[in-house]
């Protein structure tokens, strides 16, 4: 390939892959990223900044760039401010540039840049103060647009992301020389080592720049050993899997890139891993300078600008000069040069610099600028040149300025060793006085940071603690911190005179490292500019609080498959699909599908629970209640388990027969209601609520387990082993009679309340004689592979009796004319008393709950009291949540009386009706109150009455 | 964290349900005494460091487990079926 230097180690020259940029196709090689691959097309310009809309390069070449922001794909799938320097690229890919109309070279938002003295640290806060009323309309929408970083996306996320849970002895964060290291260290013990490096390949530096390994090529020494732990059943190695978050119990999250613009494949892997140890081989990062000019594209990390040219044969520019502080920038020339690299010049801040690297520049013939700094980088929309100026103390010697004609300037502030994961759980790094660098906070046992993180340092040193970082500002200009946020030196300068003097204050007020990049590349330049300012050094002026994640995570990651109907699990009763087939309505239950209501065709659903309702008390019937719960209770001590469980008596319930059951929890108040069959001295079947059968199951369990232990009894869930359909309705005993003609179902043989066990069409099936509508009823059971069968079974033959199917709305409708409680009442604040139930409960039988229901608290005469509703306007619109209030009183407060809480329209009292919790309820039937629905601001005026409407003495219930 | 569960071996977190503290005994149901019920169901210890707890496999084999957590750093100490078993 033309445009690349011989001998780069991380490319394929024989393996193109054809890309796009603004529309336009371009050619890569494999083993490139998007910005390598960008860079070797000459594109310099990859996008505009946030505020100012200047046009952005490449800084970095890695993690910690804040620059090069791209929008991968398009349509739904495009994930904006994503950095060009971390993305493979990929046979097709797709980027676009952002913050840029019409094109990234030719920006009009650039015109922000001439407003630029508005745009200073604080604008939002102190520009656009008043009027208020214009804030929406015209500052946010205005503002928005003109600044801001890439567009969500228009459309939900197609793309698939997976998630893991995951354990191992020993999680190594960063597979770079330390990183490999330690693996191979730990992973010698037989320990079981996973290793997360966030690139596409190992080795870190070593990577990145030629180094010697004991002797050996720095490649050739991590292509070894990561052959050698490639080899080893006990490690796990996880390329571009980069560590976001550190958590309580030394919780790592990963994300794993599996494919960073797959159309609708995997893209994304989030992990949890608990590992017992964790070691942070996160490196350091290269810091940049602060000159005039510096954000030009074509100004970029020395770092990065090798990394460029050793792995990717990618020359940074035609003409690079090198501006540092250091030996290490001598290096980076010589390297550069060796590769084949034009270096027009080394700039180093350093008066006396010792006298070797002096030589060894001389001898490649490469000018030495000792003493100097960057006055300013020259150019229009990059890099043209830079003016070389000579220091006097820290201040410029600008007569004695010199021009150097430059299409990039290699810049290096030193290196910080990368201290975010490991201040995650609330520690702050420290500043090492004698490096000049901040160090991780110490973690305690299970954690270890090694490597250049823990500032070990094998190529020379630090540099010096001194160092320039922030130059003088060359004949005026910005000098920028933050690439990404448009934070200069002035904006530090300026929010110190406004009194922001703390790094916390600072940092919110200029947004200086706040931007997707976390600071990476401008908190220690911030820091140093700070501290110029205040007069105080580094460790005086502090940092900021270091948060998760370490880089951007897409929402899709961390919610993987569990989202839309994925979000949780779907139950399905047996008899799901008929319903649907019936065209009922389905709602949900917990986890459950059940049909709200069958509307027939051209019918409302109003109308039609109506006509459900109606037609259940005129002939029958037939509701799903496969979903409630259904717990086995067995064993010799199963009577007495189920006497304290329950708070009414259950010693008498005699095998065969059934009974109304409360639980109480154990402070006093209601948990949940069901029935209690009892089908042998030893042998129960207990119902639930839909809602409350894994809470109760639980509590069962956790009864029988931890406390009475003694008690010879097991309980389990047979709630899927079931299908149920209560028939209910004048002709409901006619219907099972149909269903199970062998059977003795008279009033006799089966009482209200009695349970049999026998079987349908040869399948277990249990017959329980109770009912929840107040009409004659029966629940017939079948194992749930036959429910569908005995659903449809039992509408065949119901045809002859005019049977209906009814939803959860009529069974509502049926229930609430009957006062029967349910959820709406049972809302974990009502005791036995409160809801009429009383005299149910046995005084001193015990049970769960006996001790606290007779708390001063709960028997108090003016708590709320179950009542019923019954509105003056027959055709009230009543909505459950509205509350209960004297005639005439205003608005809420210390009038309110309790609440509506549940509402149906009932066609036997041809009305609107209510139940309702109401202070004192049950002794003031026959009063006059309001209903007041605060939202809508209705008051409706409703009799106290009976929560009984219907059948009052229960006649119908025995048919 | 990992709970090591008697039946099923060391498992995720997930898997399992906190269900409160272990320390308190738990009266008879005979025992009406409400201060002794309000001390069982209300006084809760929140200790930094050691604690009991009491841990349900819930979405394994659903056995109710005791356990020594350290509630400051999350290290479990003791896994066992809850006393007197």
């Amino acid at each position: 390939m033309a445009n690349r230097l011989p001998n780069a180690i991380g490319i394929d020259t024989d393996s193109p892959i054809e890309f796009s940029f603004n529309g336009r196709r371009y050619t890569g090689l494999q083993g490139d990223t998007l910005a390598s691959a960008l860079l070797a097309n000459h594109q310099r310009i990859i996008g505009r900044s946030f505020k100012y809309h200047r046009p952005r390069g490449i800084l970095s070449i890695g993690s910690e760039e804040p620059a090069a922001l791209v929008t991968l794909g398009t349509g739904a799938q495009a994930e904006p401010n994503t950095k060009a320097t971390t993305v493979m690229l990929r046979q097709g890919m797709a980027a676009s540039s952002q913050n840029c109309w019409p094109s990234p070279r030719f920006d009009l938002m650039a015109i922000n840049g001439l407003f630029a003295p508005f745009f200073v640290a604080g604008f939002y806060y102190k520009t656009f103060m008043r009027p208020a009323s214009a804030w929406e309309p015209l500052y946010e929408r205005v503002i928005r647009r003109a600044a801001g970083l890439g567009k969500a996306p228009d459309g939900p996320d197609p793309d698939r992301y997976g998630q893991i849970e995951a354990s191992c002895d020993v999680l190594v964060i960063g597979g770079g020389a330390a990183g490999l290291e330690a693996a191979r260290t730990a992973a010698a013990t037989g320990a079981d080592v996973m290793v997360a490096e966030e690139r596409a390949w190992f080795g870190g530096q070593l990577a990145l720049a030629p180094a010697l390994v004991n002797g050996q090529a720095g490649q050739d020494w991590v292509e070894q050993t990561v052959r050698e732990l490639e080899g080893q059943p006990n490690v796990r190695l996880l390329k571009e899997t980069a560590a976001y978050g550190l958590y309580d119990d030394k919780v790592v999250g990963l994300i794993e890139t599996v494919a960073s613009d797959a159309p609708s494949g995997a893209r994304q892997r989030s992990w949890v891993v608990r590992p017992k140890q964790v070691i942070f081989a996160t490196g350091a990062i290269e810091q940049p300078l602060a000159f005039v000019g510096n954000d030009l594209p074509g100004v970029m990390l020395a770092g990065a600008a090798l990394g460029y040219a050793f792995r990717f044969g990618v020359a940074p520019g035609k003409a690079v000069l090198l501006a540092g502080g250091d030996e290490q920038i001598v290096q980076t020339a010589l390297s550069l040069k060796q590769l084949g690299v034009h270096v027009v010049g080394v700039v180093d801040s350093r008066q006396t610099p010792p006298s070797d690297g002096m030589a060894r520049l001389a001898d490649a013939g490469i000018p030495y600028h000792v003493g100097c700094v960057i006055g300013r980088a020259r150019g229009w929309q990059s890099v043209a040149g830079a003016e070389i100026v000579p220091l006097e103390g820290t201040a410029a010697r600008m007569n004695e300025r010199q021009s150097v004609r430059c299409d990039t300037v290699a810049v290096s502030g030193g290196w910080q060793p990368s201290v975010h994961l490991q201040c995650h759980l609330g520690g702050r790094p420290g500043f090492d006085q004698t490096h000049g660098i901040f160090l991780p906070p110490e973690l305690g046992e299970g954690f270890q940071t090694v490597g250049r993180a823990a500032g070990v340092i094998n190529d020379g040193d630090w540099g010096p603690v001194d160092r320039l970082r922030v130059f003088p500002a060359a004949g005026g200009g910005k000098r920028f911190i933050d690439w990404q946020h448009d934070v200069t030196v002035e904006d530090v300068e300026l929010a110190y005179r406004e009194g922001y003097r703390s790094v916390e204050h600072l940092k919110r007020y200029t947004t200086l490292g706040m931007g997707t990049d976390q600071g990476k590349t401008s908190n220690i330049l911030g820091l140093h500019a700070l501290a110029t300012v205040l007069g105080s050094s580094v460790a005086e002026a502090g940092t900021t609080t270091f948060r998760p994640p370490y880089i951007p995570i897409t929402f899709g990651a961390l919610t993987a498959a569990e989202r839309d109907r994925d979000f949780r699990p779907v139950r399905r009763a047996p008899a799901e699909a008929a319903h649907r087939a019936l065209g009922a309505e389905m709602i949900t239950a917990g986890l459950w599908y059940r049909p709200r209501v069958y509307p027939q065709p051209g019918e409302s659903a109003a109308h039609a629970v109506r006509r459900e309702a109606a037609q259940v008390r005129a002939t029958v019937g037939v509701v799903d209640v496969s979903t409630l719960g259904k717990i086995a209770l067995v064993g010799p001590d199963a009577p007495e388990v189920v006497n304290r469980l329950y708070a009414n008596g259950m010693k008498t319930l005699p095998p065969g027969k059934a009974r109304y059951g409360l639980m109480l929890r154990d402070d006093g108040l209601i948990m949940d209601d069901g029935t209690v069959a009892r089908f042998d001295t030893d042998r129960y079947l207990l119902t639930t609520t839909t809602a409350n059968a894994a809470l109760v199951l639980s509590h069962i369990e956790f009864l029988l387990e931890t406390a009475w232990v003694d008690l010879q009894a097991m309980a389990i869930s047979v709630s899927d082993h079931w299908a149920a359909f209560a028939i209910a309705g004048p002709q409901s005993r006619a219907v099972v009679q149909a269903l199970l003609p062998e059977e003795d179902l008279s009033a006799e043989a089966l009482p209200f309340l009695g349970v049999r066990e026998t079987l349908f069409e040869g399948k277990d099936c249990l017959v329980m004689r109770n009912s929840y509508s107040g009409e004659l009823a029966f629940e017939v059971y079948v194992t749930a592979d036959h429910g569908l069968r005995l659903w449809e079974q039992i509408l065949q033959v119901g045809q002859a009796y005019s049977i209906t199917p009814y939803g959860t709305e009529a069974m509502a409708t049926l229930r609430i004319e009957k006062g029967h409680i349910a959820g709406p009442e049972l809302d974990g604040r009502v005791t036995a008393d409160d809801v009429g139930l009383a005299r149910m409960v046995a005084r001193r039988k015990p049970c769960v709950g006996q001790a606290l229901r007779h708390r001063p608290g709960l028997q108090k005469p003016n708590r709320p009291r179950l009542v019923g509703l019954l509105p003056m306007d027959s055709q009230a619109p009543l909505k459950a949540g509205s509350l209960l209030r004297p005639i005439g009183a205003q608005e809420g407060g210390d009038a309110i009386e309790g609440h509506v809480t549940s509402v149906t329209f009932s066609p036997a009292m041809d009305s609107m009706i209510a139940l309702g919790m109401l202070t004192r309820g049950d002794a003031r039937h026959g009063e006059i109150i309001e209903i007041w629905d605060g939202l809508a601001n209705q008051t409706f005026t409703v009799k106290v009455v009976p929560p009984v409407f219907v059948d009052p003495q229960g006649e119908r219930l025995h048919g | 964290m990992r709970i090591t569960c008697p039946y099923c071996g060391q498992r995720d977190l997930a898997e399992f349900a906190y269900g409160g503290d272990a320390t308190q005994p738990r009266p008879d149901e005979a025992d009406l005494d409400a201060e002794r019920w309000a001390q069982y169901v209300f006084s809760r210890k929140n200790p930094r460091g050691w604690h009991q707890e009491y841990w349900q496999h819930l979405h394994g084999c659903r056995a109710w487990l005791q356990v020594t957590r350290n509630t400051a750093t999350h290290e479990i100490a003791e896994v066992g079926l809850p006393h007197g078993q």
